[in-house]
Parts: C-alpha cells; structure tokens; sequence
C-alpha cells in the first residue's frame, strides 16, 4: 500500500475546458478518500489522472515516494473500479480475474491460488466460467471489485462503483466496501456524486466544485462545519436552508421574514459590514407554538417520511419571507396553512460570508 | 522510457506509428499520382508518337477540351445520368425505406433482397439488363409485346435516346437498395415516442412526415445524395459493359471518353487534362454537399 | 394489419420481385440453349441443359479469371485490413493532433474518381514492368480499398466502450497488448464485416482491371465477362453462367454478414 499526493494538479482539456485547477490533495497510506462533487465538477478527472489515463497539464502526482505524472497507467500498480465495470465480455469470469495478475508475468498456480481466493471471498466460486453476458448487477460488480483486489495493488481507485445497482443492493455494497477497506487497509480514492454515500464511506470527503477542491475533512466535520456555502447546501439530506441577511449598523443579523438574530461572533461579521448568509440545517429547526420561536411562519407542505416528518414554511407573518424546510418528530401535529412559530438551534448555525462564500469563525 | 516524456507525447508517437503505413499507401498510390496526373496534362505525351518527347504545352489540353464537342457532350451526358438517377434513387429510396420502416413482417427478406443487386459486380447488372432489353425479341420487348403497350418493339440499343432507358433503368435497379438502406438507418433512429407526441398533438399523417420525419432524416438523406452524387458522376463500368457510349457517342460519360483518351488513343497528356477536369468537378461537388451537409447538420442538432 | 402496413407490405413485395426479375431471367436463360434464348421467351422455361457452364469452364477456361479475382481481391483485403486496422485504431482511440484533418484526408481519397489516376497508375506500373501482373492490380486497388477499410474500422472501434481499454492498461497491458488481448477479439465481427466488403469491392472492380491487364491469363472476372462478346456474336448463354458464377460467391458472404454489413454502411449516415 502507499499514499498518494496530488501537488498543484491542473487540466486543461484542448477545448479549453478546465477540469482541475492546482489540486493538492494528500490521501495518506490505507486511507480511504471520496471525491465528491456535481457532475463536471472533475472529480472523475482527478481520479483518472492517478490513474494515468489522463495526464496534467501542470503539476504532479505521486504514489508513494514516486513522481507518477509521466507514468503509463500499466507502470503505476493501481487498480481500478469502473463505473460500467468494464468487464472483458469475451472472457470468462476466472479469465477476467486472471488478466491482471497475467499481464504482470505471475506464474500459473499462483494465478489460481489468488483467483480462488478472491472468488471465494466475493462469493463468485459458482460463476467462475461464466461470461460477464451472463451474470446478474450484482455479481458483475463483484467481479469488477474481485479483478481488483486479487492484485493486492498500492491503490484502489473506484469510479462511480455503485451507481448502476438498484437502491437496495447499493446500500448493501457499500457496507461490504467499508468491511472490505477494514480488512485489506488498502488505500482507496472513491469518486461519487451522491453526498450520502460520501459521508458513509470515507475515512475522509474532499468536496470538490468547478475544478477546485472545497473542502477536506472527515465526513462529520464536512457535516457539522462546512467550509463553504456550497459545502453546506450540498452535503446533507434535506439540504440546508440558506437564508440570506445582513449584519445592520445596530449589531444584529435580520433575515428574511423578520427573522433577528444576534451575529456570529467572527471578526468578518462587524456591524454593517454588509451581507452574511445564515445555514441552519432542516433538522435544527423546532416547530413551536406561534410566537414563541425566534420568528413566525406558515406550513405550506407537510411531507410524511416514516420516520420524521418535512416541513416546508414560508417565513413571517404572512408567508411571504421565503421558505424555510423544518424536520418534526412523525408525532407532531402540523396543519398546513396554520401560523407556527419557529426555533432556531443556537448551537448549530452556520455563517457565511458574501460574496466569498466562506465560513465566518 | 524517455526520463520526462509526458504520456500524451507517447500516445501521439505511438498513433503516427500505426498510422505512418497506411498513410504512407495512400499518399504514395492516391495523392502522389494525383499531382502526376496534373503534371501530365500540362505536358504533350502520346504513346504513339514518342518521338514527340514530353514538351510542356501549358493549357492548351485545356483549352482544346474546351473547343472538343465530344468533351461537352460527355460532360452532358454525365449531368443528364446523374441528376436522372439521382434523382429517381433518392425519391425511390425514400418511398422504399418508409415502407421498410413500417413493416413488421418480413423485413429480414426484404433487407436481403436489397442487398444483393448492391453487391454484385456492376459488370454483372449492366449484362443482366442489357440482356433483357436486347434485340426485339428480349423477354422486355415480349412482356411489352404481351401487354400491349407496343406494336412495334424497338431496338433500345440503336436509338441514341433510347440506349438511355436500359441505362438509367439498371442504374436505379442496383442503387437504390442502397439508397433506401441509408434512408432507414436514418429512420430507425428516429425516437418512436416523438410520432406518439405528434399524434396527440393531432398532427396527420401527412404533416407528421413534413415536420417529424423529414427535418429528423436529412442528415441521412445529404449524406445518401453525396454519395450517389459522386458515384454517378464517375459512372463507367454501366455504360462501358451495356452500350459502350453508344450507338456513336450519344451515351458516353465523361469517365469513359477520358478512359478511351487514354488507353485507345493512347493520348495520355490530353486524356490527363480530362482526367484533371473530371476529378476538380468531384471535389467541388463534394465541398459544396460537405458545405451544405454541414449547415444541415448544425441545424437539425440545436 | 392497419391499410397503411398493408399498403407497405405491397410496396415491398414489389420491390422484391423487380429485385428478384433479372436474376431468376438470367438464372433461367442460362439453362436455356443458345438458339431459343431469342425466340418467343417464355417466363416458364421449358427445356433446360447444362451447356452453357460446360463451355464456361472447358472452353473458356473461367477458371483462370476466378483464380486471378480471387488472388487480387484476396491480397488487397488482407492488406488492407492489417495496415488499414492498426492506422483505424489509432484514429478511433489514440489523442494526437492531426487527426482530424487526416480522416479528412482518408475521407477525400475514399470519394475521389479513380479514373482521375489511371494515367499516372498506368505509366508508372509500366515503368515497374508491373502492366498484366498481380501486384500491377492489387496496387492501384489500395488506392480505394484502404481508404474504405479504414473508414469502416474507424466506425467498428469506435463503438467499442473505451473503458475496457482503460481496464486493460489499469491491469498491466501497453496499448498494443490491450489491443491484442482485448478490442481486437471484441472488434473481430466488425473486422470481418469490413474484410468481406473491401473483398467485395476488390472483386466486383471494373476499370483499373481493365486498364492495366492486356490478356486473359491475368484479366480478373468482371473483365473477362465485359470481354465475352466475340466479333460477330454475343454467347449470351455462356455470358448469363458466367454473370451467375461470379455473383454467386459476393451473394453468399454477403448474405452471412448482412446484419454486419448494413450496419457498416450505414454507420456514416446515422452519425452524420
């Protein structure tokens, strides 16, 4: 295993599209790093680039103590999880498992003393003859995951490896990811979209936007402290409110809907420095009876979720000072168009400053 | 491995080595006679009267093509075939691929009916139809005969107007499978469910083919015209196997009055200036179409 | 069936059967002997013998021009799928610059008269003393045979994903080692498909082989059918055997590959 340092990575396509904008990112040895980001947001870009298939316009990439950047993908000993899996469709299961460990000149029982190894932990022992035509979702990605690992390489790369399982057997993989990445230590980089499974899996989350790393941090600290504004609104689910306000020349911070509350304590944040943009998560909203909350508002929609109820308000008196989303334990009573007070919790806001989009403390 | 060599250098090293043979054989047999070919027809080169030598003429190759009736005449004669078979293909083809399109049964047949006369030599069609309509008592002129749409069967093959019935009747018997093959990829790939919401839009049959179908399919119908553009405009083995550019020269393509330039009179630097002449011709046809496919293609995909 | 199916069904079964005319006319007069084929033809035939593929290939030796067809249209397609395959590869996959204006190069050739090089081809084949051999034909084949094998290829790979190329080279395999090992199994069908066409168009040529063969023990067999006609009359009978003989074999391999074969051809139009 080995660590891996992405140090002032840049690329620009010819088009002049720009994929990643001096990345550094350090993902320590048996570390297990997500990517996380929108579509184009190149987090599949940086991950290709470990991997050698795409090279940077500027910058390094190193895998352990070595400069990789000018390495073909087949010198650097990386494997790789793609999202379509990429199972060879002429070759039989145990063909697919053996081509790695083939192309690196292994001798012949030890090819099958590993293949068997690996069939036997994923489960794949039955379909070893089979063609990649001829199996289920599932057990395609586990070939995939087994065409990894019996090569024992210094970094798991994964590429999007759940998205084509159904809802589910996702959530099942994922578990197995975590206890596999227990059990072989091996260092990983993981790209995805889905900011759930981000958070779920990774020892730590790089946030990523626009080409440019946002934020790296273990997953509850990306939670709980988002360094940005887009931090915020994209990890999470429901997503965070983000009410937009100003600290006024008397001191306070006035929102929408007549929402006062006293300032974050930042030195960013002085009286009429101008507009700062308050978070506070769905769940750190209290329904309260009106007028005993920090302001009033309406319930507009009330979505029942099993275990919790989604409340979207509109703001103030009347309903008119934008919406803000409120989770309710399923036993509270709500009824939609009523006027209800709402509490925010002191503890848990988030500032940010505008137009920067940084956090303010 | 060269110490600091990025892996893009190394692929595009890689790329110019599996390219450099074939692009070595086209340069080589394509492009470096073509240059010949232009050297040739500002040159005076007939095979013979070597004592002549190879004086440079400048353009008067040129020029006498341009005083040579004969040259006009063949050039007419390739316009006339084009546009008339071009024209009958493409209209055909269309019909054809509709149809093709519609069917649920028995499309696998149809498909390998229509392939066949594609692939057969030319040489072959242009006997299969020579042989039909030949002398008075051809099984055409019998049929023809039979139904009583003639009294009195022509010769087709001795009247200069019409040797081109025959001609064009072959042309279109071969090609427009093809045409239609084009046409119903295109079709194909026409997403079913904009026909459901024209429907419910309460389009008819009619306007759903004027602005459904038709708008869709045009970048396979440019790319059908060019092709058959192109190759009719070269027609050669047809009218060489069916009538010779006969009777006279009242069928004769350009390709073949170059061919005969060539190879009968052995005049290679005047048939080298035809031959100049038919190629420029091809390739402005092309850019044109590649002008006009391109703003077609722009077009249907914003 | 709604009209409208009906009314397409009948279309196409009158396709079928103006397609289907000349060759069962042609397959029919071939079993016809010579002196009837002109007189009162009837669409039933009557009498049918065999003489006129025996004549074919005891007096007319066909066998010579099959062999030679065979020899030309066999070389060319070899050649050009080896040369044209590496070159279709690496305009499909590979990143350089040039590549653009090289498909537009390849492109050109590909739609470029041919009679606009015979004057050179020839005088440059005579100069080699190449006139009425082999290679004096497999030559100028390349000049339009490789620009379409390659065009078809470049298709071919392209619908290849490219992510299992990258597995490949993620699991230790150099570019041609996951060429070897992976896309050219999965492009073998598409590699076949553009083999029988360029084959097919090898064989069914017409003009370079009848400008650069003098005689009939090289002319290939399109040539020599062109050339059955004798002085004074037409040995139609031995020219339909002759015509069914050669379309024989093109029908066959096209008639196996079809499904390949349409999609070879029409992949331009689809894309555009």
């Amino acid at each position: 295993m080995a660590s891996v340092r992405l140090a002032g990575v840049e690329k620009v396509y010819p088009n002049g599209h720009v994929a990643a904008r001096g990345l550094d990112i350090e993902i320590a040895d048996g570390e297990f790093m997500v990517l996380v980001g929108p579509s184009g947001c190149g987090k599949s870009t940086a991950l290709r680039m470990i991997a050698g298939l795409e090279t940077p316009t500027a910058g390094q990439v190193f895998i352990g103590e070595h400069d990789v950047t000018a390495l073909p993908p087949q010198e650097r000993d990386i494997a790789m999880v793609f999202q379509s899996y990429a199972l060879y469709p002429h070759m039989t299961v145990r063909e697919n498992l053996s081509f790695g460990l083939r192309m690196r000149g292994a001798a012949r029982p030890a090819i099958a003393e590993r293949v068997a190894g690996a069939a036997r932990a994923l489960g794949l022992d039955a379909v070893l003859e089979r063609k990649p035509g001829q199996l289920s979702g599932g057990q395609r990605q586990r070939v995939a995951l087994g065409r990894a690992m019996v090569r024992d390489p210094k970094v798991f790369l994964f590429d999007e490896p759940l998205s084509n399982l159904d809802a589910k057997l996702r959530v099942e993989t994922r578990a197995e990811l975590a206890r596999l990445h227990r059990r072989l230590r091996a260092t990983i980089v993981y790209v995805t979209h889905d900011q759930e499974e981000a958070l779920t899996l990774g020892g730590r989350v790089a946030v990523m936007r626009d080409g440019n790393v946002e934020q790296v941090a273990p997953p509850m600290e990306v939670y709980r402290r988002p360094a940005s504004l887009f931090v915020a609104g994209f990890v999470g689910s429901p997503a965070m409110n983000l009410l937009p306000g100003e600290v006024r020349a008397d001191g306070v911070w006035a929102g929408p809907g007549g929402l006062v509350l006293p300032p974050p304590a930042a030195p960013g944040a002085r009286a009429g420095t101008g507009r700062v943009t308050l978070g506070v998560r769905p769940h750190d909203v209290a329904i309260v009876a009106p007028g005993a909350g920090d302001t009033d508002a309406r319930a507009d929609v009330v979505e029942p979720r099993g275990s919790e109820l989604l409340i979207y308000l509109r703001l103030g008196n009347d309903g008119a000072g934008g919406e803000l989303r409120a989770v309710a334990p399923p036993e509270q009573q709500i009824a939609v168009d009523t006027a209800v007070g709402v509490r925010l919790d002191r503890e848990r806001l988030h500032w940010f400053d505008e137009p920067t989009g940084r956090r303010l403390d | 491995m060269r110490a600091g060599e990025g892996a893009e250098r190394r692929e595009a090293r890689l790329a110019w080595r599996l390219v450099a043979p074939a692009l070595a054989t086209i340069l080589l047999i394509a492009l470096f006679p073509l240059l010949w070919t232009v050297w040739e027809s500002v040159h005076l080169h007939d095979l013979r009267m070597p004592w002549l030598g190879r004086p440079f003429i400048g353009a008067a190759n040129y020029l006498e093509a341009f005083r040579d009736a004969r040259f006009w005449g063949a050039l007419g004669h390739t316009l006339l075939f084009t546009v008339v078979t071009v024209t009958l293909e493409l209209g055909l083809g269309c019909v054809l691929a509709l149809a093709m399109n519609r069917a649920f049964r028995g499309r696998a047949v149809v498909r390998a009916a229509v392939l066949i006369p594609w692939a057969i030599p030319t040489v072959v069609a242009a006997l299969l139809w020579r042989f039909i309509f030949e002398g008075q008592t051809g099984i055409a002129n019998t049929l023809l005969v039979d139904a009583g749409l003639v009294r009195d069967p022509p010769v087709w093959f001795i009247h200069s107007g019409l040797a081109w019935v025959p001609v064009v009747l072959a042309d279109v018997w071969k090609t427009t499978p093809f045409v239609a093959l084009l046409l119903l990829a295109g079709l194909q790939n026409i997403d079913a469910s904009l026909y459901e919401a024209a429907r419910i839009d309460g389009a008819s049959a009619w306007r759903q083919f004027r602005y459904v179908t038709l708008p869709l399919l045009k970048p396979a119908i440019l790319v059908a015209l060019i092709f058959r553009t192109l190759d009719a405009f070269r027609v050669f083995d047809l009218i060489y196997v069916m009538t010779g550019g006969g009777p006279g020269t009242s069928t004769e393509p350009i390709a073949l009055y170059t061919f005969n330039s060539l190879l009968q009179n052995l005049r290679f630097g005047y048939g080298s200036a035809l031959s100049v002449i038919v190629f420029l011709i091809t390739f402005a046809l092309a850019l044109g179409y590649i002008r006009f496919l391109g703003a077609g293609l722009t077009e249907t995909r914003a | 069936m709604t009209p409208r199916s009906r009314w397409g069904t009948a279309a196409l079964g009158l396709l079928v059967l103006a397609t289907a005319f000349p060759f069962y006319w042609a397959i029919v007069s071939s079993f016809t002997p010579e002196a009837r084929l002109f007189q009162r033809p009837s669409l039933l035939p009557t009498t049918l013998v065999l003489d006129h593929y025996r004549a074919l290939f005891t007096e007319r030796n066909f066998w010579v021009p099959i062999r030679n067809s065979l020899i030309v249209a066999g070389a060319t397609t070899a050649i050009c799928v080896s040369i044209g395959g590496l070159c279709a590869y690496a305009l499909a996959r590979l990143r350089f610059r040039g590549k653009a204006p090289l498909l537009g190069l390849i492109l050109a050739v590909s739609v470029f008269p041919q009679i606009s090089v015979v004057s050179p081809l020839y005088l440059l084949l005579r100069r080699l003393h190449l006139i009425n051999t082999y290679p004096g034909l497999i030559l100028p084949y390349l000049t339009f045979a490789m620009p379409l094998t390659v065009w078809l290829l470049v298709g071919f790979f392209r619908q290849l994903p490219a992510e299992l190329e990258e597995a490949a080279m993620v699991d230790g395999a150099s570019r041609l080692r996951a060429l070897w090992e992976v896309i050219l199994p999965l492009a073998l069908p598409g590699l076949a498909a553009t083999a029988i066409l360029t084959f097919v168009y090898s064989w069914n040529e017409f003009l370079f082989a009848l400008s650069f063969t003098l005689g009939p023990e090289r002319q290939t067999v399109p040539v020599a059918i062109a050339l059955f006609r004798g002085q004074y009359q037409v040995p139609w009978g031995q020219i339909l055997a002759a015509a069914i003989v050669a379309t024989a074999p093109v029908a066959v391999l096209v008639l196996a590959f079809q499904r390949r074969i349409v999609q070879g051809l029409t992949s331009g139009a689809v894309k555009g």
